[in-house]
């Protein structure tokens, strides 16, 4: 049974279709991806299953007391507020300081527990509320374009932590990101949105989905291609020559049977 | 007789200082200072019905600051700018009050009252509505503090801790219509805001924590109702305005003794 599930989720805004029907489920242990282009209700569909936003219709289904571990796409941090990474990770409730800087570590941020939050650079605050998301020992980790504004080392830095971090906990771990290429390499689903699920499936199989080119073209396939070797050697080649054989590779990975549209 | 009244004064000036220090905080953080205003201009809409009605001022205040509150909100909520909607809104509150009181006779005259605050006249019931307001939000605030802070810094990051957004900005708005009912007596609609605000952006100036700079807050917005009502009392100012003079000097203090611990710091040795 599924940890997290939304069924037909449909979500208005001033008469606007955001979500269209939307199915999505996440299983134990399991990292899946969220792709799609800007405005194509990435962000609502996390809010909705986070239960920050009413769907408008369908509905959404969590096991019995599941712990979710959020990391929203940004905070607004004022500094009006005078508040310390150690305080803030004890809102709204105390934690303990050993478990706090324990998570601090594990979010690979050891020594910030006494500096002001808003002292702290974008790659920084990103892992302090991974440390916070931590704390809730999360059986699902939701992180919505947690790289933004972290340059493509930190980024891809980040996405390893996400990994240890489920080794560690065993947690299922749903991602909302647009940098494809790294992203897509450490997911075992992919699901591609535009206002509906237009495909989903694993990644080399969406990356070879025709819905999918069509938002995205086929580039991000060679960067696919790129960062997936040291997952599947049979790509080892394709590294070299990336320009070139960047179709035929998508095309000999993809199995169009074994991905599923949406209805 | 005149001990008796400047010591009732005196605890009306620290009743509204204690309630609006630490909700002041709020206000800044989250930049509501416009709102506080907007409700402060719609609470005399307030004041013109209850005596068009002969209800209790604090009653009609409260009422119409809520109201204020809700109206406000939901537009914001149905895409109008919060500007816009706390420009109309609180205007035409203030408007609506002005054309009220030009059928009340007697009342043109005690507008001042309300505008400016008088809290040389403040009656015994008065210090009750004061207190009794000032407790019930202090209590609100202590018990909702970490839900606050924490819906102030990411709503959805309160909603993953399974806090509701929404009853917070209610109860939020709940407590700035009292600060606002019982502040409107003592310093006036008009500088309402500025006792919200200036105690707890001089506190920010020394505050290492959001608890520090709500108590240090306190302490300076106390203060600044003793020393205002002291400096008004033997220089025959203005009440209201001379609390808020002295709030500001305190603001200015604050910020330059900020910075003098900065240089220490920076400078070696």
């Amino acid at each position: 049974m599924s940890l997290l599930s939304a069924s037909k989720v449909t979500v208005l805004d001033r008469g606007r279709v955001i979500l269209d029907a939307v199915d999505i489920s996440l299983e134990a242990g399991e990292i899946v991806t969220l792709v799609g282009p800007n405005g194509s209700g990435k962000t609502t569909l996390v809010r909705v299953l986070v239960g920050a936003r009413r769907p408008d219709h369908g509905s959404v289904t969590r096991t019995p007391g599941l712990r979710i571990g959020y990391v929203p796409q940004r905070v607004s941090l004022d500094p009006s507020m005078p508040m310390t990474v150690e305080r803030f990770l004890a809102l709204p409730r105390q934690h303990g300081r050993q478990r706090v800087a324990a998570a601090l570590a594990e979010a690979g941020l050891p020594d910030v527990a006494q500096q002001s939050l808003v002292s702290l650079s974008g790659g920084q605050l990103q892992r302090v509320l991974l440390a916070r998301a931590l704390l809730v020992d999360p059986q699902v980790l939701v992180l919505d374009e947690a790289t933004q504004g972290l340059d493509q080392t930190g980024s891809a830095a980040f996405y390893q932590r996400i990994e240890s971090v489920r080794e560690s906990l065993q947690c299922a771990v749903l991602m909302v990101s647009h940098e494809l290429h790294v992203v897509m390499s450490a997911s075992d689903r992919v699901v591609c949105l535009n206002g509906h699920v237009c495909c989903h499936g694993a990644p080399d199989v969406v990356a070879s989905r025709p819905e999918y080119r069509a938002l995205f073209g086929t580039g991000t396939g060679g960067a696919l291609a790129l960062y997936r070797h040291d997952h599947d050697h049979v790509h080892d080649h394709v590294h070299e020559h990336v320009h070139d054989h960047i179709h035929e590779h998508a095309e000999q990975s993809g199995t169009p049977e074994s991905g599923s549209s949406a209805p | 007789m005149i001990d008796y009244f400047m010591v009732r004064a005196a605890l009306a000036g620290v009743g509204v200082a204690l309630a609006s220090a630490p909700l002041g905080c709020f206000v800044v953080w989250r930049r509501m200072a416009y709102f506080g205003d907007a409700t402060a201009h719609a609470a005399l809409l307030g004041v013109a019905l209850a005596l068009a009605l002969s209800l209790p001022v604090a009653v009609g205040t409260v009422l119409v600051a809520l109201a204020m509150g809700w109206i406000v909100s939901s537009l914001g909520e149905r895409g109008h700018s919060m500007d816009t909607a706390l420009g109309v809104a609180a205007h035409s509150a203030l408007a609506v009050a002005l054309v009220v009181v030009s059928f009340m006779p007697g009342m043109r005259v005690g507008l001042d009252a309300w505008l400016f605050g008088d809290l040389l006249a403040v009656s015994g019931s008065d210090l009750w509505v004061i207190w009794i307001g000032a407790v019930l939000v202090v209590g609100l605030i202590a018990w909702r503090w970490s839900a606050w802070l924490l819906v102030t810094l990411s709503p959805d990051l309160a909603v993953a801790s399974g806090i509701d957004p929404r009853r917070e900005r209610l109860l939020l708005t709940l407590a700035l219509a009292i600060v606002v009912a019982i502040s409107i007596r003592v310093v006036g609609a008009l500088l309402i805001t500025s006792l919200l605000i200036v105690p707890a952006a001089a506190a920010r100036a020394l505050a290492s924590s959001p608890e520090g700079m709500a108590a240090l807050a306190m302490v300076i917005g106390v203060t600044s109702a003793l020393c205002g009502l002291l400096v008004s009392w033997y220089a025959d100012t203005p009440t209201g305005p001379s609390i808020v003079v002295v709030a500001a000097v305190s603001f200015c203090l604050a910020n330059a003794v900020a910075a003098l611990r900065k240089r220490d710091l920076s400078s070696p040795g």
